[in-house]
C-alpha cells in the first residue's frame, strides 16, 4: 500500500509533465516571464499569474502571521490549559475546517461591498473584488495553519530555561522577546512556509474574490486592489473552456509549476519541524 | 535592561494586551461568517429545499436533492477506496519505521498533504475522465480519495505509535501470528485514533471544490449513475453563488448552511472521539 503512495506521486508528477509537454516545448522558459496571456492569439505568458499568486500570498501572510503569532504565544505561553484556551483553540480549529468555497462565498457578498466602500473613500476604482479582497479571506484562511504549529513548539520550551530567565527577574515580556522567541524561531519560521503552501495553492476562494482579469495591471494601486488573477483560479476558471492543446498544456504548466512549489516550500517546512522536534 | 522595574512590567502587561487582543480578534470573523452563513441559510431549509431539485432562474423554489445525494454517494465512494488504503499505509509506516519504503512513503504523504487540490483535480481529469471519455462521479470520488489519504495515513499512524509496544510483545509472546496481532490487537486498540482521522478526513473533502471542477463536474438533474456527471454540494454553492440570479444565491446559501452543519458536527465528532482516547493529531 505504501508503494501506492509512492506511485501516486509518481503518476502525478509524470502526468503533470507529459501533458505540459507541448507548451514546454513551443514556449521554452520565456513562458514564465511572459507578460501577455491570449489565448485566442495563442500567446501565453504565465507572469501576470505568477504575480498575483505571490502578492495574495504575500499580502495575505503579512496579515496573518500577527495573528498567528499571538495565537500561538497566548496559548502556549500564557494560557495554556483551562476553559477560555480551550474554547480558543477550537475555534481556530473551526477556521481550518470551514470549506474555502464557503469563505468565497461570504466573502462576494459580505466583504466586497465593503471594499468597495473603502475603495470609494480611497479614491480607487470600486472594483471591489480583487487582490486586496482575496489576501484578506485568505489571511483568516491560513491563521490556523501557523497558529497551531507554533502552540505546539512554544509548549516545548523546556522550563528551566524559562525559569533561569525569571530567575534572574526579567518580566514575562522579556521571556518572550530573549527566551522563547529565539528558542522556536526555526519553527515559527516553518509555521510561516506551511501556511504560505497552502496559501499559494489555495483556488475556490480565490477564484471567487480576485476578479480573474488576464492582464496586469500597469499602476501599483490597481495592482494591489484591483482584479488579478492566481495560477490556481487561471486554471479553475480557464481549463473547462481550453479548446486546443497548446492553452490547455500552458495551463497544465501553471499546475506544475504550483505543484513544484508547493511541494518544495511544504518538504522544507517539514525538514525543519522535525530537525527542530528531534533536538 | 537599565530600564527601572516599574517600566519594564508596564511593559510586559502591555504586549499581553497586545498578544491577547490579536488572539481574541481572530473569533471575530468566524463568528461573523457562521452567523452570516446561518442567518441566510436558515430560512431557506425546509422539506422541500431537501426533497427537490434546483428550479430554473426566476422560478421559486427549487432545492438541493441531487446536490445531497452526489456529495453522499462521492463521499462514499471515495471512502470506501481511501479508508482501507490509507489504514494499510499507515499501519505499514508505524510498524516499519525505519525502512527505506517507509521514509519514502511517509515523504509521499507529506507531499500529498501540501498538493493544490486543483492540481489533484488536473491529474484526476487526465487518469480518468479522458480515459473514459466524460465528466463522471467515479472521477470525482477518485480525486476525493486522493485528497483523504494522506489525513488518514498519518492519523492511524499517529496513533499506533502511541501505543505500549508491550500490548503487541505480551501477544506476540503468547505465540499470535503476526498479522492477527495487528489485526486483533493494534487495530482495535488504535480503533478510535483511526476513526476520528477518518471523520475529518470526510469533513476536509466535503467541501472540496477545485477537484471536482473537472471531475465531477455537476449537474442540473436528479442523477444516480456513477458514470454520468453528478451533483455535489461545494459545487452547487460554487455554480450558483457566482451566477446573477437572486433565487440561485438563496439556493447557494440553503446549500452552505447545509454543509456548514455537515462540517460541524463531523469536526464535533472528531473532537469527541480524540477527547474520550486523549490521541493528540
Amino acid at each position: 500500500m505504501s508503494v501506492l503512495l509512492l506511485l501516486i506521486i509518481l503518476g502525478v508528477l509524470t502526468t503533470l509533465i507529459m501533458e505540459s509537454m507541448p507548451s514546454i516545448k513551443s514556449l521554452g522558459i520565456g513562458y514564465l516571464w511572459g507578460k501577455v496571456w491570449d489565448p485566442v492569439q495563442n500567446i501565453y505568458g504565465a507572469y501576470p499569474f505568477l504575480i498575483g499568486t505571490l502578492l495574495t500570498s504575500f499580502i495575505a501572510l503579512i496579515i496573518s502571521v500577527p495573528f498567528s503569532f499571538a495565537i500561538a504565544i497566548y496559548l502556549g505561553e500564557y494560557n495554556p490549559k483551562g476553559w477560555l484556551s480551550d474554547l480558543l483553540k477550537n475555534t481556530v480549529e473551526l477556521i481550518a475546517a470551514v470549506p474555502s468555497i464557503i469563505y468565497g462565498f461570504w466573502g462576494l457578498f459580505v466583504l466586497v461591498p465593503l471594499v468597495r466602500t473603502l475603495e470609494m473613500k480611497l479614491n480607487i476604482l470600486p472594483y471591489g473584488v480583487g487582490v486586496f479582497t482575496a489576501s484578506i479571506v485568505l489571511a483568516v484562511m491560513i491563521i490556523p495553519y501557523g497558529a497551531s504549529l507554533g502552540i505546539t513548539l512554544i509548549r516545548m520550551v523546556p522550563s528551566p530555561l524559562k525559569e533561569g530567565a525569571y530567575a534572574l527577574g526579567a518580566t514575562r515580556w522579556e521571556v518572550i522577546r530573549s527566551v522563547i522567541m529565539p528558542y522556536t524561531r526555526s519553527g515559527l519560521f516553518a509555521g510561516v512556509l506551511l501556511s504560505l503552501g497552502r496559501a499559494l495553492g489555495e483556488t475556490m476562494a480565490v477564484t471567487m474574490l480576485i476578479g480573474n482579469t488576464t492582464a496586469l495591471a500597469s499602476v501599483f494601486k490597481d495592482v494591489i486592489f484591483g482584479p488579478g488573477n492566481t495560477m490556481a483560479s487561471v486554471i479553475a476558471n480557464e481549463f473547462a473552456e481550453a479548446d486546443h492543446t497548446l492553452y490547455v498544456s500552458a495551463l497544465i504548466e501553471l499546475g506544475l509549476v504550483l505543484f513544484f512549489v508547493t511541494v518544495v516550500i511544504n518538504l522544507i517546512g517539514k525538514r525543519i519541524i522535525t530537525r527542530f522536534t528531534n533536538n | 535592561m537599565e530600564a527601572k522595574i516599574g517600566t519594564r512590567n508596564i511593559k510586559s502587561m502591555i504586549f499581553k494586551g497586545i498578544i491577547v487582543f490579536f488572539a481574541f480578534l481572530i473569533t471575530l470573523p468566524l463568528i461573523v461568517i457562521l452567523l452570516y452563513i446561518i442567518k441566510q441559510g436558515i430560512t431557506q431549509v425546509n422539506w422541500h429545499f431537501l426533497t427537490n431539485v434546483p428550479a430554473p432562474p426566476g422560478e421559486k423554489g427549487g432545492g438541493i436533492v441531487n446536490a445531497l445525494t452526489g456529495s453522499f454517494i462521492m463521499v462514499l465512494m471515495a471512502s470506501i477506496v481511501a479508508v482501507p488504503v490509507g489504514i494499510l499505509a499507515g499501519i505499514y509506516l508505524s510498524e516499519n519505521p525505519r525502512t527505506k519504503l517507509a521514509y519514502y512513503s511517509g515523504l509521499c504523504v507529506d507531499i500529498l498533504q501540501g498538493v493544490p487540490s486543483i492540481v489533484v483535480g488536473i491529474v484526476v481529469y487526465f487518469w480518468v475522465v479522458k480515459p473514459l471519455g466524460g465528466f463522471s462521479a467515479i472521477a470525482g470520488s477518485i480525486a476525493l480519495a486522493i485528497m483523504m489519504l494522506p489525513i488518514i495515513i498519518r492519523s492511524t499512524e499517529q496513533t499506533l505509535k502511541l501505543l505500549p509496544d508491550s500490548l503487541k510483545e505480551a501477544a506476540l509472546s503468547l505465540g499470535v501470528p503476526y498479522h492477527r496481532v495487528i489485526l486483533k490487537v493494534i487495530v482495535p486498540c488504535g480503533f478510535a485514533g483511526i476513526l476520528s482521522g477518518i471523520t475529518l478526513s470526510i469533513a476536509r473533502i466535503i467541501g472540496e471544490t477545485a477537484p471536482l471542477l473537472f471531475t465531477a463536474l455537476g449537474n442540473n438533474f436528479f442523477s444516480l449513475k456513477i458514470t454520468g456527471q453528478m451533483e455535489s454540494l461545494p459545487h452547487v454553492i460554487f455554480t450558483y453563488a457566482t451566477s446573477p440570479y437572486d433565487d440561485w444565491h438563496d439556493l447557494a446559501w440553503g446549500a452552505s448552511f447545509i454543509l456548514l452543519m455537515f462540517v460541524l458536527t463531523l469536526n464535533i465528532v472528531t473532537k469527541l472521539l480524540t477527547r474520550k482516547w486523549k490521541i493528540q493529531l
